[in-house]
């Protein structure tokens, strides 16, 4: 039995780290109908700023450097949150209302961000500045000139056709200095220590011991699914996004900055997906392809729980954690010695890590055949709800 | 145009049979067959996205799928890769003395080349029928597709024992008509085996686009609950559908699969799926001819840069999927046939301006 409890325990943890990835997505999905495939990778990025605050803090040593956790949560949310806000103004605001080509889109942009993170290096950041910036000069210029032209368009994209070409000679020329050229990163994966206080037991409950990392994110989890709460439902921001989600133009017509709006709910959802990265980096080291292990266990917690339901995603994601840990670990052949062997051969079967994610997809296949709009649906009139 | 338009597939199909064969190498011809092969997989997605609006991300099952069904046959019938029971050699490394019950069938070639296509069609009819039967669809559709290509992944990748997991199972070196499947020879008729099989697959796209049933699928991707209120049941339509760009998908798997030497779990991973889309989306949805050229173009372009710049691929693939969903959603067939070039050239005042009536941006309207 205490074997089945510490594996409950383990479940929840899983679950409460899918619960940390999964609110952010929940509140982008949920609210503004917008599929980000990028999620992950904006996890991958709140990982890789835990690893630079970590390396920024490792000289300091003694208990600032134990500090450096809490610090790396913060600037995770606010690096993330802000990319994410960059990525809406630039790329998500003009496909609003085409969710297919969203998805493509920001499928784009995870692969972009996967290969950056690899390959970045100074070289690389000097010449994206270069090209970037030789691109709004060209563009002003040449706006200023031919705006009225009916050629302008094509115009301003061979001008940034020649930004593009400008910025690639740079980070060749760049590349060529050696101190530049070392990739910041690299493809390999990275370690992030825990903290000490992070480490070891926190404590037992009878026999059972309190891994202090796992009981750490799921009060983390718990604390930012409050927070969330709180932001969405008790604040200012909060109910004017819960206005737009309801009826775009009326809030609109009320006042409502709906395009301050967007920018903020799909900032919060990114940030949100940067802390969770920021977690990760405490169960294992981590890679460029972090997003990849986590973006379809999000989406399946996301429709089985109903989407734009907090308290659905929580369940499913709990649930999924703990089937996952159960079946996984193969702990009910030792709970249940006894069996009878046609069930014992089944589990036998299930008993990874990737079999036991077969059954837990399976399953929800299955409960979609039951409840389509997953535990708790939207409630609305429209035929196409 | 139309007649551009009439003569373009003619000229494509003279192109791959008669002037590729003698003017490139058996490298490069084995590469442009893998090509032609993808574009059958991309020809399958235009019939459910760019027709039927179902954008499916586990279209890799069923190129696994048949894949695995040729992989087999081949592996079975090859003597030189045979262990001590008579069965392929990677069995004895788990331990596994006897064929798993549902290689036996295998043995057979007429099989094979049945189940080859019969499998990924009967797994995405039922698939297809659990999802749409709900009414899921939208980008719930693209998810729980992905759901199920994780599904079949994890199944392959975790299962040595029956399918040599993520290692995968290797044909070039196993035989066919006495012959090395990997030796150029044998090659270059997959090669024009693939060369026929494409305009086949072209034409079985166009009877089921054309004609009511392929209206009732235009109907679908356009406003399925007004298809459903005039009376008609979208389900069916939408399960043969995808039935059939399933089989489509297991045939295109299997060519690929002789043409590349090896089939692996990672046909069935997330990104290759996503990539088959894009295959279409840069050639032209809803058009037919469009995800030929784009499949080929796109694919031409990668084995270019990789060559060139293995770690540069990632950003160009990643700024394809963002150029062509922002600024060119028909991709290049569609820009050139809804007159997108055209109005390329006026801009710069090489061509006519296009005459609109009434020009609604410039005349006001007279209301009653």
């Amino acid at each position: 039995m205490e074997l089945f409890f510490s594996q409950i325990l383990d479940g929840l943890s899983i679950g409460s780290v899918l619960l940390l990835a999964a609110t952010g997505l929940a509140i982008v999905f949920g609210l503004m109908g917008v599929i980000n495939l990028a999620h992950g990778e904006f996890m991958m990025l709140g990982a890789y700023v835990t690893y630079v605050v970590q390396s920024a803090f490792k000289p300091m040593g003694g208990v600032i450097f134990e500090l450096y956790f809490p610090i790396s949560l913060v600037l995770a949310f606010i690096v993330t949150a802000l990319i994410g806000v960059l990525l809406e103004r630039t790329l998500i605001r003009q496909l609003y209302g085409r969710p297919l080509e969203t998805l493509l889109a920001t499928w784009g942009v995870s692969l972009i961000l996967i290969q950056l993170i690899r390959s970045v290096s100074t070289a690389m950041m000097l010449g994206i500045i270069v090209g970037v910036v030789v691109g709004f000069l060209l563009s002003k210029l040449l706006g200023a000139k031919f705006s009225e032209k009916p050629f302008f368009t094509y115009l301003n994209g061979l001008g940034w056709a020649i930004a593009i070409g400008i910025g690639l000679v740079a980070v060749n020329l760049f590349d060529q200095i050696r101190p530049l050229s070392k990739a910041w990163f690299g493809p390999r994966n990275i370690d992030v220590t825990a903290p000490k206080w992070l480490q070891g037991s926190w404590g037992m409950i009878g026999t059972i011991e309190l891994p202090g990392l796992r009981i750490f994110i799921i009060l983390l989890s718990a604390l930012l699914l409050l927070a969330t709460y709180w932001f969405l439902n008790k604040s200012v921001w909060g109910l004017r996004i819960r206005a737009v989600t309801q009826n775009r133009q009326m809030s609109n017509c009320l006042g409502i900055p709906t395009d301050r709006v967007d920018s903020i709910t799909f900032g919060i959802g990114s940030g949100l997906a940067g802390v969770a990265g920021c977690a990760i980096t405490l169960l294992g080291s981590v890679g460029p392809n972090l997003g990849a292990a986590y973006i379809v266990s999000c989406f399946m917690v996301i429709v089985l729980g109903g989407v734009g339901n907090l308290l659905g995603t929580v369940l499913a994601s709990l649930l999924l954690g703990i089937i996952q840990s159960v079946i996984g670990s193969g702990t009910l052949l030792t709970i249940f010695p006894d069996m009878p062997l046609a069930a014992k051969g089944v589990i036998e079967f299930f008993a990874t890590t990737s079999m036991s994610l077969v059954l837990v997809f399976i399953f929800i296949i299955v409960f979609l055949q039951f409840r389509p709009n997953g535990m708790f649906p939207q409630k609305g009139r429209s035929v196409d709800a | 145009m139309k007649l551009f338009q009439r003569l373009v597939p003619w000229i494509l199909l003279a192109i791959a049979l008669f002037i590729l064969p003698a003017a490139l190498d058996d490298f490069r011809l084995n590469l442009f067959g893998r090509y032609f092969a993808l574009s059958i997989t991309a020809l399958a997605i235009d019939l459910i996205w760019g027709y039927t609006g179902l954008l499916s991300l586990g279209q890799g099952i069923f190129f696994a799928l048949g894949g695995y069904a040729v992989a087999m046959n081949l592996m079975l019938n090859t003597k030189s890769l045979a262990g001590g029971n008579g069965i392929p050699k990677f069995f004895e490394n788990y331990g596994v003395d006897q064929l798993p019950f549902f290689w036996q069938p295998f043995w057979s070639p007429v099989f094979a080349l049945m189940a080859l296509w019969v499998i990924p069609a009967a797994v995405a009819g039922v698939v297809g029928w659990l999802i749409f039967r709900n009414r899921i669809k939208g980008v719930y559709f693209s998810i729980i597709t992905q759901a199920a290509l994780m599904v079949f992944f994890h199944f392959f990748n975790g299962q040595q024992k029956l399918f040599d997991g993520t290692n995968g199972l290797k044909t070039s070196t196993t035989e066919l008509f006495g012959q090395l499947v990997g030796s150029p020879d044998m090659q270059v008729w997959f090669y024009r085996l693939t060369v026929v099989l494409l305009p086949l697959a072209f034409l079985v796209c166009r009877y089921f686009t054309s004609g009511r049933f392929g209206d009732a699928l235009i109907a679908i991707r356009d406003d399925e609950s007004r298809l459903r209120f005039a009376g008609f049941n979208p389900v069916p339509f939408k399960t043969i559908v995808f039935l059939v760009a399933g089989a489509l998908c297991g045939i295109s798997g299997a060519l690929y699969t002789v043409q590349s030497g090896i089939v692996s779990p990672q046909y069935m991973s997330i990104s290759f799926s996503i990539e088959m889309v894009i295959w279409v989306a840069v050639g032209g949805r809803g058009t037919l001819v469009g995800p030929i050229i784009g499949a080929t173009l796109v694919n031409y372009l990668r084995s270019l840069v990789s060559e060139a710049l293995p770690e540069a691929w990632l950003f160009v693939q990643g700024a394809l999927f963002i150029f062509v969903v922002v600024l060119m959603p028909d991709g290049i067939y569609g820009w050139i046939t809804k007159g997108g070039f055209r109005t390329f050239l006026a801009a710069f005042g090489i061509a006519k301006k296009a005459k609109t009536y009434p020009q609604l941006d410039k005349e006001a309207i007279p209301v009653d």
